[in-house]
């Protein structure tokens, strides 16, 4: 039998073929029970909830959204919407009602599938925005028996329309997969857009299958692999494992009970690949680390102590030398003692691989990992090339490059700005309804132009330096890199963000968002009260904590680079204030706008700097909020 | 919405002329209360109103002196506590009253108890209808954890969690009894905001979705007055007056009971 050229021709093969159609498909935890899908039933959903949709009216090139997290049934709904020759479009499901109105209003989306009350009120609010929606559709039916909106239906009621229709109509599912080609557009994922407004990326089946090909030709995969699938549906890689990966290989995607229990339900899961955000790792080491700090002497002295003995077998590593003996029989006895417990705890005893991507992950954060012999690997890639250009192998994996391109993926680098360019099947179709955009992104010879600056090392792997405008010179003419300097601040448990500026001016200086969890702790330690957020910043005795941290910071960056004031924020840099992208990629440009005071402080020499900032509030309310921020010479 | 189903279904819980004296102080007088079916009926009143006494009358804890209580039109005044649980009243204490020790998940499946029906052997043996029992009455209290969106703390001991997130682990056991009548004895005292309107949004959804009576006692008017269906007020053993929220609001004897005599 050939191979399918179509996801939708992926999901046929898998329900009749002996190999898959008993095998499982997707899981979902639920009432403390993780309830399985096989193929079979798999593709049974989503033929009646596609001949449910098709009953309802939805026609081919008609968009899809699905709003919610990772269920079932919002997967289903997305390839039902392809079965049909239509397009998924799946949108952050913390974004605010405004921000949905823009993405659901421009992609003209007629079907939203939501995943419960919070979600479709949220789109109820914006209804009088989308003039094209014609049904809300619901999964989860919690306090949504009395609405009477006349365009909001159940996910079962549809499947129970579309029994009925398929009745009627024997082999008009099959037919409309049939007419499905390979250049048709499968997806269009809004891309989380650091500058401006976000753009459609439009994906066909074509750049999609090909594009999970090559990763499945570069990392070992395997029918019986599992998956968490946590997270943001709307995120390329979240599509690209939990719907391409599953589809073409055959293996299991897991949703997790709630967003809560992520973690425990990974554990209980050990799912044998991850694909993770920086922020996530981030997150990982912040606890980690704050746990530890929780736990008595001994315990803590034990997991210093090996800490200093992964980072040393990592080093010697990263040198080529070999490990010597006394060195590797401490790893030994700390795999024993730490690494293995540690892996254990966070879920990861199964895992073969593990990948950041989607943003840089700072280098000792990674290292951090790979000591603890996690097999921790960068992925490059974005929403416009499916969200892959370069993978690491095992054996090169190190923080500082993002690996060789894949084989099918030619990567050139500009003479201009050094901006790393792609050619490849992977790569998109255009942005919707907006040719001038595209015709800037993707040249006449078909290289897509990325905007990251990068270059290629001597053993030929990719290096990214930052976003190609992001990398300024100091006013002495050396060259800047903010990401560089983030990613250092970040690796401290005490520092959630931070904001680095330097461009044109005479030395760097910094915003620090503390981690509230992290110097919480560390304050009641201290028997140091505080009341929120806004408070804790606000401490002079936070700011010395901070100032110490920076110290030893500064230690690592060469002379010119250090950071010479910094001051801390009283609130977290927010996606819902815009000052982040939905996957928590500063959005550089608005953030110096909104903070000039700040920069003009740090530059005009000043004490301090009243801040006058609005906030948004999750359920899209605004206020405002006055703070006094006093800024500190770093030593 | 309360005045149409209160024609359509009968009273729920009715009251006649209770009394109750303890020693020489009498803390609750002839009092009489009607609550219809599927409505939230609230009890305010200052402190030592004897609006706990009142709910403990109902729930069975203590027997009134004088008068009636009648649950669906029968008469339990009589009836220990464990036989109005097993008729469907079901209660939240006013402090906190879970097994510390045990977790979320074992505290729910206690509030199961009054259902259960396999012997000491069969359970021993875990075979059976004794194992059949024991998956429905999981069932049972996975749905209540995910009404009351507990799922994260399933495991969890309940000494351990917050305040706020004891009080809602109080009330899954409460709903793990399937009760048509819940008495909430100040499921919002010492709660943030946060917690309260919480709270308040989980009071709402099992009145509606399982159609619960509730009785309420509340200090906070603010919640009382945006949830009720019904109103009565009790002052000195007293009930000084009763109906909708808007009524009892401008009830003088009420303002009087609650900010003293008005200034001239």
């Amino acid at each position: 039998m050939p191979e399918p050229s179509t996801l939708p021709g992926y999901l046929l093969r898998n329900a009749t073929d002996p190999a898959f159609s008993s095998r499982p498909a997707i899981r979902e935890k639920n009432y403390g029970i993780w309830e399985t899908y096989d193929w079979q039933s798999y593709e049974k959903n989503t033929r009646e909830f596609a001949l449910g949709l098709a009953s309802l009216g939805y026609q081919r090139d008609d968009k899809l959204s699905v709003l919610g997290n990772n269920r079932p049934r919002l997967y289903w709904a997305q390839i039902a919407a392809m079965c049909l020759g239509g397009q998924s479009v799946p949108v952050y499901q913390d974004a605010i009602a405004s921000e949905l109105s823009f993405v659901l209003s421009h992609s003209e989306a007629k079907v939203i599938v939501a995943e419960d009350q919070e979600q479709v009120d949220k789109i109820l609010s914006i209804r009088d925005e989308l003039p094209d929606l014609k049904w809300l559709i619901y999964d989860y039916d919690r306090g949504l028996g009395g609405y009477e909106e006349d365009i909001v239906k159940s996910f079962a009621e549809v499947q129970a329309l579309g029994r009925d229709f398929g009745a009627g109509n024997q082999g008009f599912f099959e037919d409309e997969i049939a007419k499905c080609g390979a250049e048709d557009i499968a997806l269009m994922a809004y891309t989380s857009g650091t500058t401006g407004q976000p753009k459609g990326v439009m994906l066909s089946h074509e750049n999609l299958i090909e594009t999970t090909r090559i990763f499945i030709e570069n990392e070992d995969i395997r029918p019986s692999d599992n998956f968490l699938a946590y997270l943001p549906m709307a995120w390329i890689g979240d599509t690209l494992y939990s719907n391409c990966l599953s589809f073409m290989v055959g293996c299991a995607c897991n949703c997790p009970e709630s967003p809560e229990t992520v973690e425990r339900d990974g554990r209980e899961l050990g799912p044998t690949g991850i694909l993770a955000a920086p922020r996530a790792w981030e997150g990982i080491l912040t606890s980690l680390q704050v746990r530890s700090g929780d736990s008595t002497p001994l315990k803590r002295a034990v997991f210093d102590y090996f800490c200093g003995v992964a980072e040393a077998v990592e080093q010697t590593k990263l040198e080529g030398k070999p490990l010597p003996f006394l060195l590797s029989l401490k790893q030994k006895i700390g795999e024993f003692m730490v690494y293995g417990p540690v892996r254990d705890q966070l879920g990861l005893r199964r895992a073969r691989w593990c990948y950041t991507g989607g943003a840089p992950l700072g280098p000792d954060t990674f290292r951090f990992f790979r000591g603890f012999g996690i097999n921790l690997k960068q992925v490059y890639g974005m929403t416009e090339s499916c969200g892959l250009v370069s993978l690491q192998s095992a054996d090169t994996a190190n923080p500082d490059t993002v690996g060789e391109p894949c084989t099918g993926i030619d990567v050139s680098i500009a003479e201009e700005q050094s901006e790393v360019l792609i050619r490849s099947k992977g790569v998109f179709k255009g942005y919707y309804k907006q040719d001038d955009k595209t015709h800037e992104a993707i040249d006449e010879d078909g290289w897509f132009h990325t905007g990251d600056a990068g270059m290629i090392d001597e053993r030929g792997h990719l290096v990214i330096v930052d976003r190609a405008k992001d990398v300024g010179k100091l006013s002495d003419g050396t060259v800047f890199a903010p990401q560089f300097v983030e990613l250092k601040l970040k690796f401290s448990p005490y520092i959630n963000e931070a904001v680095a500026f330097g461009d044109e001016q005479p030395f760097v200086s910094t915003m620090i968002a503390i981690d509230l969890e992290a110097v919480g702790k560390w304050a009641e330690k201290r028997s140091l009260p505080y009341t929120n957020y806004m408070d804790l910043a606000q401490k002079p005795e936070t700011r010395a904590l901070i100032a110490e941290e920076i110290r030893q910071i500064n230690l690592t960056l060469p002379e010119v680079q250090r950071i010479k004031r910094f001051l801390l924020l009283t609130k977290d840099l927010d996606a819902d204030d815009n000052e982040v992208t939905r996957t928590r990629k500063l959005r550089r440009s608005y953030i110096t706008e909104k903070y000039a005071p700040v920069l003009n402080a740090f530059y005009g020499g000043e004490s301090s700097v009243d801040l006058k900032l609005d906030v948004t509030f999750e359920d899209g309310s605004r206020s405002q909020i006055d703070s006094h921020l006093v800024i500190e010479e770093a030593a | 919405m309360s005045a149409q189903r209160e024609e359509a279904a009968g009273t729920k819980l009715r009251v006649e002329q209770v009394s109750k004296n303890f020693g020489g102080v009498r803390a609750v007088s002839n009092v009489n209360l009607d609550v219809p079916e599927g409505t939230i009926y609230s009890i305010i009143g200052p402190n030592g109103a004897g609006k706990t006494t009142l709910l403990n009358m109902v729930s069975g804890f203590y027997h009134p002196d004088e008068g009636t209580v009648q649950l669906d039109g029968q008469d339990v005044t009589r009836l220990k506590p464990s036989e109005r649980a097993a008729r469907g009243i079901a209660r939240t204490f006013q402090n906190i009253a879970l097994f510390q020790g045990l977790t979320v998940l074992q505290n729910l499946l206690l509030g199961r108890h009054v259902h259960m029906k396999s012997g000491v052997l069969s359970s021993l043996l875990y075979w059976g209808p004794a194992q059949r029992e024991e998956v429905e009455h999981r069932r049972r209290v996975e749905e209540i954890i995910d009404f009351l969106k507990l799922s994260d703390l399933r495991g969890q001991q309940a000494g351990e969690l917050a305040y706020g997130l004891r009080k809602r682990v109080e009330l899954g056991r409460a709903l793990a009894v399937d009760p048509t009548l819940l008495l909430l004895d100040e499921p919002m005292a010492g709660m943030n905001q946060e917690e309260k309107e919480e709270m308040v949004r989980f009071v709402l959804d099992v009145n509606e979705e399982f159609g619960t009576t509730i009785v309420l006692i509340e200090h906070d008017m603010g919640v009382v007055m945006d949830i009720s269906d019904y109103v009565a007020v009790l002052d000195q053993g007293e009930k000084i007056s009763e109906g909708a929220p808007d009524t009892v609001r401008a009830d003088p004897k009420v303002v009087e009971a609650y900010l003293g005599a008005e200034h001239d």
